[in-house]
C-alpha cells in the first residue's frame, strides 16, 4: 500500500517533537477528519534553522509531515513557502490517491507556520501576502 | 519467520483442517452436479448437500427444509430485505425497521430499497450499542413488513436481546430478520425460541470457507427470489450448488457445535483478561461495546489522541493483525458508523482498534499484544499534537 520511503518516514520520523520559543507555529486539520499537523519553526536570518512537527493521523500523514520538515530544513523562508504538496508526494515516491490530502495538509502546515512567523515579526513573505488561515469550521474532510 | 498474531477473527478465520479435508473430496472425487440425479456421482453430491442442510438446521433449531445455501452473509442480507420488500409491494406494507449499527449489507440494501418507495426507520443505540426495545415498539406501524436487527455487532461485539425483539415482532405480526454472521458459533441461536423468521449465516467466520453462507427462512414466510434461474434450493435460489463449500460450511458448523460451551468459556476468559490488560496498562482508553453482553472474542477500544491506521501499521511490524474503525483504513471519509452511533466523537472514533481473538490465541499472546499496544500508543501520543480532551474536543 505504501512506498518504502513512506514506511521509512513513518517508522523513523525526522524532526518529531515540539519546540519551545518557536518563531513560527502552524496547526492545520482537525480531529473530525482524523488528521492534525502542527509545525514549529526556528528561524534565524530568514533561514529555517530548525523545524519540528507533531501529527495526529494515519501513516501517510506522519510520513508527509516528516518529509515536509526535511524538505524545508536549512532552507530560506522564501524557498520554504514554495514547498508544494506535489514535492512532498514525489519525495515520498508517491502516495495512494486517497492519501494525497495528507501531503496537502503538510504544505498547509508549513505555510501556516510561516504565516505565524510573518505575523509575529511584521515581515512580508512573498507568496503569503494574501494567506488566510483556514478556519476549522470550514474544513470538509478531504 | 517471527511469530504472527492473527487477531482479526471477526474479519475472517483460518479454515479448519477438518473442513479442508472434507471439502477436498468434492473437487476431484465427488464432483458430480447434485441436479444430475440419474447417476451415482450426482446423487452422492445431492446427499452431501442434504446432510449439510441437516447439520446447519440442527445448529439453529430449524427444520432442514427451512435452510437455503447462499454465497454468504451479504447475499443472505440482500435476499431477506429485497425478497420481503418485493413480496410486499402493492400490498400496503412498505416499512422496514433496522438499526444504525447494521452491517453495510443491510444498510446499503435499505438505501437501495428506499428508491422504490420503501421507508426505513433506523433505531438508535445507547453508548454500549444496545437498541431500546421501547423505541422499537413505537416504530412499528401497520405498514411495517420487516424488522432487521443483527444478533451481534461485528465491530463492537454488542449482543442484542434477540428473544425479546422476537417476541415484540411476533406480537405485532411483523417478520424478524436477524443477521447472525458474527453470532454464529459464539451465541446460542434458536430460531424457534427467539421467534426469528429469517436468519443470515456465513461460514468463514467460524472456520469455514469464504463465499458460502446460508439463510433460514421460516416455513410460510412470503419472500421473493433474489437469484433467478434453475430450480436449485427447492426453486428459491438458482445456481449450481457449490457442493465443496456447502460441505465445508456444514463441517465448520458441526465442529463449532461439538465444543460450543467450552469454546465460548475459553474465549470469554481470554477476552476479559485482554480487556483488563488494556485498561490497566494504557491510560485514556474507552471500551467500545457492552461490558458483558458482548461477543466472547471481541476487544474494541478507542485510544484517545492517536489515530487507528498508525496503530495498525505499527502492530503489523510486530506481526499483529487487527482492524480499526478509523476512516483512514476504510477509504471512506467518516470513521465507523457504528462507533459514531454509540455517541463517540469523530476524533475518538478515529483511534479505535478492534482485536478479535480466536481458537489459537493464547494468554501469552494477549500479554505480548497488550505490552506492544502500550508502547505503540505511548509512541504515537508523543508525536501527537493532541495531548488532552480539550485539544480533542475543541472545534
Amino acid at each position: 500500500m505504501y512506498t518504502e520511503a513512506v514506511m521509512d518516514h513513518f517508522r523513523n520520523p525526522r524532526n518529531v517533537g515540539s519546540m519551545e520559543n518557536a518563531d513560527g507555529v502552524g496547526q492545520v486539520g482537525n480531529p473530525k477528519c482524523g488528521d492534525i499537523m502542527k509545525i514549529y519553526l526556528k528561524i534565524n536570518d530568514e533561514t529555517i534553522e530548525d523545524v519540528k512537527f507533531e501529527t495526529f493521523g494515519c501513516g501517510s500523514a506522519i510520513a508527509s509531515s516528516s518529509m515536509a520538515t526535511e524538505l524545508i530544513k536549512g532552507k530560506s523562508i522564501n524557498e520554504a513557502v514554495e514547498l508544494t504538496n506535489k514535492a512532498v508526494v514525489e519525495a515520498l515516491g508517491g502516495l495512494p490517491p486517497v492519501k494525497v490530502h495528507c501531503s496537502v495538509l503538510a504544505e498547509q502546515a508549513v505555510k501556516s507556520a510561516l504565516f505565524d512567523y510573518a505575523q509575529k515579526t511584521g515581515k512580508v513573505i512573498k507568496g503569503l501576502e494574501n494567506y488566510e488561515p483556514i478556519d476549522d469550521d470550514d474544513i470538509h474532510c478531504h | 519467520m517471527s511469530k504472527k498474531f492473527y487477531l482479526d477473527n471477526a474479519a475472517t478465520t483460518r479454515v479448519k483442517k477438518e473442513v479442508i479435508d472434507e471439502m477436498l473430496k468434492y473437487f476431484d472425487e465427488k464432483y458430480g452436479n447434485p441436479s444430475s440425479q440419474l447417476y451415482e456421482l450426482g446423487r452422492r453430491s445431492k446427499e452431501a448437500i442434504d446432510n449439510a442442510r441437516k447439520i446447519v438446521a440442527d445448529f439453529i433449531n430449524a427444520d432442514e427444509k427451512e435452510i437455503y445455501f447462499t454465497a454468504g452473509g451479504s447475499e443472505s442480507d440482500n435476499w431477506a430485505l429485497k425478497g420481503v420488500a418485493f413480496a410486499n409491494f402493492n400490498k400496503g406494507k412498505n416499512h422496514i425497521i433496522t438499526t444504525k449499527i447494521e452491517h453495510h449489507a443491510v444498510l446499503h440494501t435499505c438505501e437501495y430499497l428506499e428508491k422504490f418507495g420503501v421507508k426505513t426507520t433506523y433505531l438508535d443505540v445507547d453508548k454500549y450499542g444496545m437498541i431500546d426495545l421501547e423505541q422499537l415498539k413505537e416504530a412499528i406501524t401497520p405498514e411495517t413488513m420487516l424488522i432487521s436487527i443483527m444478533f451481534a455487532n461485528n465491530e463492537i461485539g454488542t449482543i442484542q436481546p434477540i428473544e425479546q425483539i422476537g417476541e415484540i415482532a411476533k406480537e405485532h405480526g411483523v417478520l424478524l430478520h436477524v443477521d447472525a454472521v458474527q453470532a454464529m458459533g459464539a451465541v446460542k441461536i434458536d430460531v424457534k425460541k427467539q421467534h426469528i423468521d429469517l436468519l443470515s449465516m456465513s461460514a468463514h467466520k467460524l472456520g469455514g470457507p469464504k463465499g458460502i453462507g446460508g439463510m433460514f427462512i421460516r416455513k410460510g414466510v412470503k419472500i421473493d427470489n433474489l437469484i433467478h434461474g434453475g430450480g436449485q434450493e427447492r426453486g428459491k435460489r438458482a445456481g449450481t450448488e457449490g457442493v465443496q463449500n456447502i460441505v465445508g460450511f456444514a463441517k465448520a458448523v458441526e465442529l463449532a457445535s461439538k465444543d460450543f460451551d467450552a469454546h465460548v468459556k475459553k474465549l470469554t476468559s481470554l477476552r476479559n483478561k485482554f480487556i483488563e490488560g488494556i485498561k490497566n496498562n494504557i491510560p485514556d482508553v474507552i471500551l467500545n461495546g457492552h461490558p458483558t453482553m458482548r461477543l466472547p472474542n471481541n476487544v474494541n477500544f478507542s485510544y484517545k489522541y492517536v489515530e487507528g491506521e498508525s496503530i495498525l501499521l505499527l502492530l503489523d511490524m510486530d506481526g499483529i493483525s487487527a482492524s480499526s474503525g478509523s476512516a483512514c483504513t476504510s477509504g471512506s471519509l467518516d470513521p465507523s458508523h457504528v462507533l459514531l452511533a454509540t455517541g463517540l466523537d469523530h476524533g475518538t472514533a478515529h483511534g479505535s482498534i478492534r482485536f478479535t481473538i480466536g481458537e489459537e490465541t493464547t494468554e501469552e499472546d494477549i500479554s505480548f499484544v497488550v505490552q506492544t499496544m502500550k508502547g505503540i500508543v505511548e509512541r504515537l501520543r508523543m508525536m501527537s499534537p493532541i495531548k488532552n480532551d480539550e485539544d480533542l474536543y475543541k472545534k
